[in-house]
């Protein structure tokens, strides 16, 4: 099931009723989201893809704009009649009932022609309880699971009624570290067996990009850029998606370009076309960086911190615009702390300008 | 159109609790107000009491100059005065000295709590008959066949008996069991909240305290009072409240004379007098005296929530 | 002096003042034990007096001094006590009363803490802040109009007259409207998602997440029954429709004097024992409610 949104637009009244401040939580939204596809909807927090999420849902409705499920309009369809499963942040899943009663739960509100017998229902139950790989704790209590259990019950729940459209908040946030590993993965293979087009949203970028087909970055209600996760790393629309995404973050710097020539600082760095002299904003992954002994680009080192593979070089840089510039190498490359230097050469696909006003990206062909 | 139907929705849901409320709460407001300023005034239509009637504070006037009024509030700020300091210090310390200990905690915990579960007219039947004489008390040479139990404790550690409750006691020893088994009744859900706020003060001051070797009663007044004085207030509040509507004590041990034989009525408080002139068809009076009871209860809340405001430490 | 003996001195005098302290300790202990002991005797004695006398013979009882565990146990007051009573009547009618006035005044406080808790509607704040003004007022208050109106509605001596006036609790909506609000609002969106309509969701999920306040309740509102006196006296004081501490106050008037106290301390014991049988068993739940109200049952 393919979903579509038209123009999706989320006006909240102002809260406080003397300043009639609105806020626009999401602004004109367009998107296609494929069928069976994994879909991560990715950003800060207050960035209006949680609003999104819910308003496929149906628990809140548009301002304006559209929502499509294949060719059907849902937009003023009420949740219960869209066909979707949501899996919330909590999981949300009723204290006091069991695993099965919680996962029959859904099943058990089927009306009309809808309406199952109850070796249908428990049939079903145990379908989605062998799928997340909790057959064997239905008779527990929520409290007396651990959270990724828990988290394997609400999908549980969500799939049972064979959704058309799986819907996930901040499903890993809840989880350690090892289990949200663990987990996404999980997310991933069900996602796969059930070919169930899903929708999640995250403000971690390392997961949305680790699990989905598509990620969406967004920021104060507007969407900044839509595509593969590997697609928007390596290309990045503007400066903000740049620094979002990516561990260690990109480094940035303050820089300009004269005469085809692209500057940090007194630094010449690369010679550009065609763009026109200007003052820049430069991005550079920190992968982006070789060593070299007559870089163009000379950094002041700090400190090495050795990762195992590679090796991070901690140094100072007068143009950058964080106090330190963080470089990744190979761990065969010998760093010496106490010289006064360390000499790069830059990655030309590693490195991307953007226009210092509008934080947009200028694209640029290296001479 | 979703908000419109949660509206009606709502409505529904509220719909019974609200016609009660209307008919047995905001009526009520309104007409007892209203029937304090009626004189001569019976609400109840059978009795035609309806026929003549003038606007005025005469009701107000009546009750105050009443000498059953009188009588019945002071014995009611008496009663107050007295019981709610004695309970509130004796619940702080039970309930202190319950947080001090382990083995034992959870069942003295519960037999002090057992007051609590009681019907006030039937246990005050029990007190009375603990106080009670049986015998020709109050002629000129009583012959005594049994003093009681309570008088044949005092008795055995060498006192003299007392007339506590018969014919030809004494205001002050009727009033001394009155206390004591208010205080009795009291104490159960004032060390309840004493303890549960005892429970919640963060063990670190006590630590503290130990560490500094801060006495014992020092810590009492300097460490667990300060930081219990929310619930203190409380206590204090709602034993006031509690207080100034007490009647059942009284007829559980004086029976629905509110008083000893030879001078009934000599016990009645505020709520007592409020049924009488209710009995009595006297609408109008007993909405003025039920209206001073509120502008009571109101007055003495103020003051203690001024007094704790200054006083209280959060 | 070397530092070694200081420090030998020094420990010594620790250890001394450790005793010391031991000592005193163990003394303030014991006497926090004493007082708490000599309290619990003083709360407990009239519960003793109450089924020792109970179960005296009259002459026993009148005994001066007095016997502290009965020469010969006599059952036959209960039973003199059950008949002089007619406790069975007045039993029966607490129960009809208290049981019907709790079912209503339960379904009726689900629904309006239902509506304060998880509906929107105008006026909402204002209407729950009214609400919780009302709680301010004496209930005597009250009870002077009501009795006009229940009085005029020819409601006086029925049992409709002793249940409905006080099926509303703002104070019971108030704490079960709290418990509600606990629950989080993702179950509310989950039971949405899932089709759950309002009715159902209140009753599959939020009322059994309040069955602890839900129980307090019914056992206060229970308790209340049992123990009311005023109003019943006021309005229903007849034969047939006369509640237990109305019956027990009316059967045994005299309180002083030459009275058969054996009987009447029976009759006391049986109208408390139920009392004491809710407690032993739901202790936790009264004492919750209790400590959250300040109300007396």
């Amino acid at each position: 099931m393919k979903i579509v949104l038209q123009n999706l637009t989320k006006i909240f009244p102002s809260r406080n009723k003397k300043s009639n401040e609105e806020v626009i939580a999401v602004n004109n939204f367009n998107f296609e989201i494929p069928d069976g596809k994994l879909i991560g909807l990715l950003g800060p927090s207050g960035c209006g893809k949680s609003t999104t999420l819910y308003m496929i849902s149906g628990l809140q409705k548009p301002s304006s704009g559209k929502i499509f499920f294949g060719n059907d309009d849902v937009t003023e369809l009420s949740t219960e009649n869209r066909g979707i499963g949501l899996v919330f942040q909590n999981y949300a899943l009723y204290p006091h009932l069991t695993v099965k009663q919680n996962i029959l739960f859904p099943l058990q509100n089927l009306k009309g022609k809808d309406k199952l017998d109850k070796d249908t229902m428990l049939k079903r139950a145990y379908e989605a309880a062998k799928l997340v790989q909790i057959e064997q704790l239905l008779d527990r209590k929520p409290s007396e699971l651990s959270g990724g259990q828990q988290q394997r019950v609400a999908i549980a729940r969500a799939l049972v009624k064979m959704p058309r459209v799986l819907l996930l908040d901040e499903p890993l946030s809840n989880l350690d570290a090892r289990l949200r590993l663990q987990t996404r993965e999980e997310i991933r293979r069900i996602q796969k067996e059930t070919g169930i087009t899903t929708v999640f949203v995250t403000h971690d970028q390392e997961e949305a990009m680790s699990i989905s087909d598509m990620i969406v970055v967004m920021k104060t209600g507007l969407v900044q850029q839509i595509g593969k996760p590997q697609d928007v790393y390596d290309d990045p629309a503007n400066l903000f998606v740049a620094k979002f995404l990516g561990t260690p973050p990109i480094n940035v710097f303050n820089g300009r370009v004269k005469n085809g020539t692209l500057y940090i600082g007194s630094d010449a760095v690369m010679n550009i076309q065609p763009v026109p002299d200007q003052e820049v904003i430069i991005g550079i992954r920190p992968e982006g960086f070789v060593l070299s002994e007559n870089g163009a680009l000379k950094c002041k080192p700090v400190n090495v911190e050795v990762m195992g593979r590679d090796v991070s070089i901690v140094s100072t840089h007068d143009a950058s615009a964080n106090p330190f510039v963080r470089s990744i190498i190979n761990a065969d490359n010998k760093v010496d702390v106490t010289t006064d230097f360390v000499r790069y050469d830059i990655k030309p696909h590693k490195i991307f300008i953007f226009n210092k006003e509008t934080e947009e990206r200028i694209y640029f062909e290296v001479k | 159109m979703v908000e419109s139907k949660q509206q009606w929705k709502a409505w529904l849901y509220l719909a019974p609790a609200i016609v009660l409320l209307l008919v047995f709460t905001v009526w009520p407001i309104i007409n007892t107000v209203a029937m304090a300023f009626m004189e001569d005034y019976s609400g109840l239509a059978n009795i035609g009491g309806e026929a003549s009637f003038r606007f005025g504070i005469g009701n107000f006037t009546k009750v105050a100059q009443n000498a059953e009024f009188q009588q019945a509030l002071t014995n009611t700020i008496l009663l107050c005065l007295i019981t709610v300091p004695v309970s509130t210090v004796l619940a702080l310390l039970i309930a202190v000295a319950l947080n001090a200990i382990k083995p034992l905690q959870k069942a003295l915990q519960t037999i002090f709590f057992l007051p609590y579960v009681t019907n006030s007219i039937a246990i005050g039947m029990v007190f009375a008959a603990m106080f009670n004489v049986i015998g020709s008390v109050g002629t000129r040479r009583p012959l005594i066949s049994s003093y009681g139990i309570v008088n044949d404790i005092i008795r055995f550690f060498g006192g003299n008996w007392v007339n506590w409750i018969n014919s030809g006691s004494d205001y002050w020893a009727n009033m001394f069991v009155l206390i004591v088994y208010i205080v009795w009744n009291a104490l159960p859900f004032k060390i309840l909240i004493l303890l549960g706020g005892l429970t919640s003060i963060n063990k670190q001051y006590y630590e503290a305290a130990k560490v500094d070797s801060t006495p014992r009663w020092r810590v009492l007044t300097k460490i667990t009072v300060p930081l219990l004085s929310p619930m203190l207030a409380y206590v204090v509040i709602t034993g006031f409240i509690g207080g100034f509507k007490e009647y059942t004590s009284i007829v559980g041990i004086f029976g629905e004379s509110m008083g000893p034989v030879h001078d009934a009525h000599r016990l009645n408080t505020m709520v007592g007098l409020i049924y009488d002139s209710l009995a009595s068809n006297n609408q109008g009076r007993a909405s003025a005296a039920a209206l001073i009871l509120f502008g009571i209860i109101l007055v003495v809340t103020l003051i203690n929530l001024w007094v704790s405001k200054k006083r209280v430490h959060y | 002096m070397s530092q070694n003996t200081m420090q030998v001195m020094h420990a010594r005098d620790m250890q001394k003042t450790s005793g010391r302290q031991k000592i005193s300790k163990a003394l303030s202990l014991a006497g926090v034990y004493l007082f708490l002991l000599i309290m619990a005797a003083i709360v407990l004695f009239p519960f003793y007096w109450m089924i020792i006398s109970s179960l005296k013979s009259l002459a026993e009882y009148r005994l001066s001094p007095p016997t502290f565990w009965p020469t010969q146990v006599l059952i036959s007051n209960y039973a003199d006590a059950f008949t002089t009573a007619s406790l069975g009547v007045l039993f029966k009618n607490t129960m009809i009363v208290g049981v019907v006035s709790t079912l209503l005044s339960l379904v009726i406080t689900i629904f309006t803490a239902f509506a304060f808790a998880r509906l929107e509607f105008k006026g909402k704040e204002l209407l729950f802040a009214a609400l919780l003004a009302t709680m301010m007022i004496p209930g005597e208050l009250f009870t002077i109009t009501n009795f006009a109106t229940v009085t005029n509605l020819g409601w006086r001596n029925t049992y409709t007259v002793l249940i409905v006036p006080f099926l509303v609790s703002v104070f019971y909506i108030y704490l079960l409207r709290q418990n509600f609000l606990q629950i989080p609002n993702e179950l509310y969106l989950a039971a949405k998602v899932d089709g759950t309509s309002d009715m159902k969701y209140l009753w599959k999920v939020m009322v059994p997440l309040a069955l602890p306040t839900l129980i307090s309740i019914t056992i206060l509102k229970m308790m209340g029954a049992w123990n009311s006196y005023i109003w019943p006296r006021l309005v229903a004081n007849d034969e047939a429709h006369r509640l237990i501490t109305n019956g027990l106050r009316n059967a045994f008037t005299d309180t002083t004097g030459d009275v058969n106290y054996p009987v009447q301390m029976a009759a006391v014991a049986l109208v408390s024992a139920p009392l004491f049988l809710v407690f032993v068993f739901l202790r936790k739940y009264i004492m919750s409610g209790v400590s959250r109200s300040g109300i007396k049952g």
